[in-house]
C-alpha cells in the first residue's frame, strides 16, 4: 500500500522539497474522496485546507446575482485546488464541486500555516510553489477575459 | 476541357450548394459541387478559396473538408457580417462562385513520421479539420495525433460528433475545453492553454499546427515553446483582409509577406519578428 509520504513525494507540486519538509507536510495531509456532484467547499465558508487532486475533476463555480451560475475553471489530476487557506480572511471565494468521483490529498491549512510560521524556509518553499500556480492562473484568466472567440465588436 | 475559371485565377467557377449543416447557432458548413462538373475539388489542407455571393461580395474561406473526397468542396462559415450571413443563408441548389484554392497549406507531407499536435480556437478548427482527416486516413504514416481545442462555450463547439469519433481512434488524444461553461457542462473549463498539462506531448518528435484568433496563437505559441517545441516546428495560420488572393492587390500584405500567396500558413520562425510589432 502506498504511504501518504510517498504519494506526496511523487506529486510534481512537491518536487524538490527537502525530506524534512516533506515529513512536515505529510503530518498535515490525509486522503479524501468526493462523489460526483458533491461540494468540496462553498463560497464564504472558512478555508482551512487545500487539495491536491489525484483523480477526477473539480469545477470552480461562480454564482452572481442576475447572472446564470457558471463554471469559471475546472481542475484535474495533479492540480492544486484552493489557496484561500494561505491568506486572511481565510474564506473561500468560489464554490468547488466534484464533476466526477474525485480522490484528493487534503492538506490541513491551519496546521501547515503554523509550520510555515515556525519554519520560514518551509514557508518560502510553499509560497514559491503557490506563487507559480497563481501566476499561471492569472495569465489564463487574462486570456479568458479577452473573450477572443466572441464576434461582438469591441471599441 | 478547361474553363476560364480554371486558367484565370480571377474568374470564379460556378458551384452550387449541395448541403448545408448547422454546426452552432451562428456557424454552418456548406458543401459545394461544381455546377458543370468541371470545377476542381482538390486542395491542400490549410488552403482557402474565395467564395462569391453574387450581389453581396467575395470572402476568403478556408476549406474544411476531407482532401481525399473528390467532387466537392466543404467550408465552415461563421456569420459575422453581411457577406458571411448571406453565405450561410444559401439554400441547396443556390449558386456560389469559387476561386482557388489559394495559399500555402499545413506541412502534412513533411510531418509524416512525426506526432501531430493541433491547437485550435473557435472557428480555427475548420482549417485544421482536413489535417485530422489526412492523419486518420493515413494512420500508419504519422505518430500520435493530439488535438487541443478551445471554444467560447459548449454551444459554440464545432464538429461535436466528429470530435467524439476521433477520440476513439488509436494513438489519438482529443482534449476540448470551453472558456465558460454552464453547470450542466461536464468537460473542461478554461482557456485552451490549460489543456497542455493533460496532453502527452513529445516536443522533439512533434509538429504543431495552430489556428485561431491571433492573440490566442500568441498564448499557445508561448506554451508550445515552454514545452520544448522549436520555432520551426510550430506552424500558424494567419488571417488578414484578402481580396485578390494571388498577391496582386496588396490588401493582405503583412511586413514582407502577402498572406494570400506566401501564407496563410507560416512557421513561427518566419512570423516571430512581425508578431511582436503591434503596429502591424
Amino acid at each position: 500500500m502506498e504511504t501518504l509520504e510517498r504519494i506526496i513525494a511523487e506529486q510534481p507540486f512537491f518536487a524538490g522539497l527537502d525530506q524534512s519538509f516533506l515529513n512536515l507536510v505529510t503530518g498535515c495531509a490525509s486522503n479524501v474522496r468526493f462523489d460526483a456532484g458533491a461540494y468540496i467547499f462553498k463560497e464564504g465558508a472558512e478555508a482551512n485546507e487545500f487539495y491536491l487532486i489525484r483523480s477526477g475533476k473539480v469545477a470552480l463555480e461562480l454564482f452572481a446575482p442576475q447572472h446564470k451560475p457558471i463554471i469559471v475553471e475546472t481542475l484535474g489530476v495533479g492540480e492544486i485546488l484552493g489557496w484561500s487557506w494561505l491568506l486572511p480572511p481565510f474564506e473561500w471565494k468560489f464554490f468547488a464541486r466534484a464533476v466526477e468521483d474525485t480522490r484528493a490529498l487534503a492538506l490541513d491549512g491551519k496546521c501547515l500555516r503554523g509550520k510555515c510560521e515556525e519554519n520560514h524556509d518551509l514557508g518560502y518553499e510553499m509560497l514559491k510553489r503557490f506563487a507559480h500556480i497563481i501566476e499561471r492562473r492569472l495569465e489564463a484568466t487574462r486570456f479568458q477575459l479577452l473573450d477572443v472567440y466572441s464576434t461582438k465588436k469591441r471599441a | 476541357m478547361s474553363t476560364a475559371a480554371q486558367t484565370d485565377p480571377m474568374i470564379p467557377g460556378m458551384y452550387v450548394v449541395r448541403q448545408v449543416s448547422k454546426e452552432t447557432p451562428d456557424t454552418f458548413t456548406l458543401t459545394l459541387g461544381a455546377e458543370n462538373g468541371f470545377g476542381t475539388s482538390s486542395f491542400q489542407p490549410g488552403q482557402f478559396s474565395m467564395l462569391w455571393v453574387f450581389g453581396v461580395g467575395e470572402l476568403p474561406i478556408s476549406i474544411s473538408g476531407d482532401p481525399s473526397a473528390s467532387g466537392k468542396l466543404v467550408y465552415t462559415v461563421r456569420s459575422v457580417g453581411e457577406a458571411t450571413h448571406s453565405l450561410i443563408s444559401r439554400k441547396v441548389g443556390d449558386g456560389v462562385g469559387v476561386r482557388g484554392p489559394f495559399g500555402t497549406g499545413w506541412p502534412v507531407q513533411a510531418a509524416r513520421g512525426r506526432d501531430i499536435v493541433i491547437v485550435a480556437g473557435g472557428i480555427g478548427l475548420a482549417p485544421l479539420r482536413p489535417v485530422i482527416y489526412e492523419v486518420l486516413k493515413n494512420r500508419d504514416q504519422y505518430g500520435r495525433l493530439v488535438v487541443l481545442y478551445g471554444s467560447r462555450s459548449p454551444q459554440d463547439l464545432l464538429y461535436r460528433k466528429e470530435l467524439a469519433a476521433w477520440a476513439r481512434q488509436r494513438e489519438t488524444q482529443i482534449l476540448v475545453t470551453v472558456d465558460y461553461g454552464g453547470l450542466s457542462w461536464r468537460g473542461h473549463v478554461g482557456v485552451v492553454t490549460t489543456l497542455f498539462k493533460y496532453a502527452r506531448l513529445q516536443a522533439d518528435r512533434s509538429v504543431a499546427m495552430v489556428c485561431g484568433p491571433e492573440i490566442m496563437m500568441r498564448f499557445v505559441t508561448r506554451e508550445l515553446l515552454a514545452h520544448g517545441f522549436s520555432r520551426s516546428d510550430v506552424y500558424l495560420s494567419m488571417e488578414r483582409n484578402m481580396k485578390c488572393a494571388v498577391g496582386f492587390c496588396g490588401h493582405c500584405q503583412w511586413g514582407p509577406h502577402f498572406i494570400c500567396k506566401d501564407g496563410p500558413v507560416f512557421t513561427y520562425e518566419q512570423l516571430r519578428p512581425l508578431l511582436e510589432k503591434h503596429e502591424l
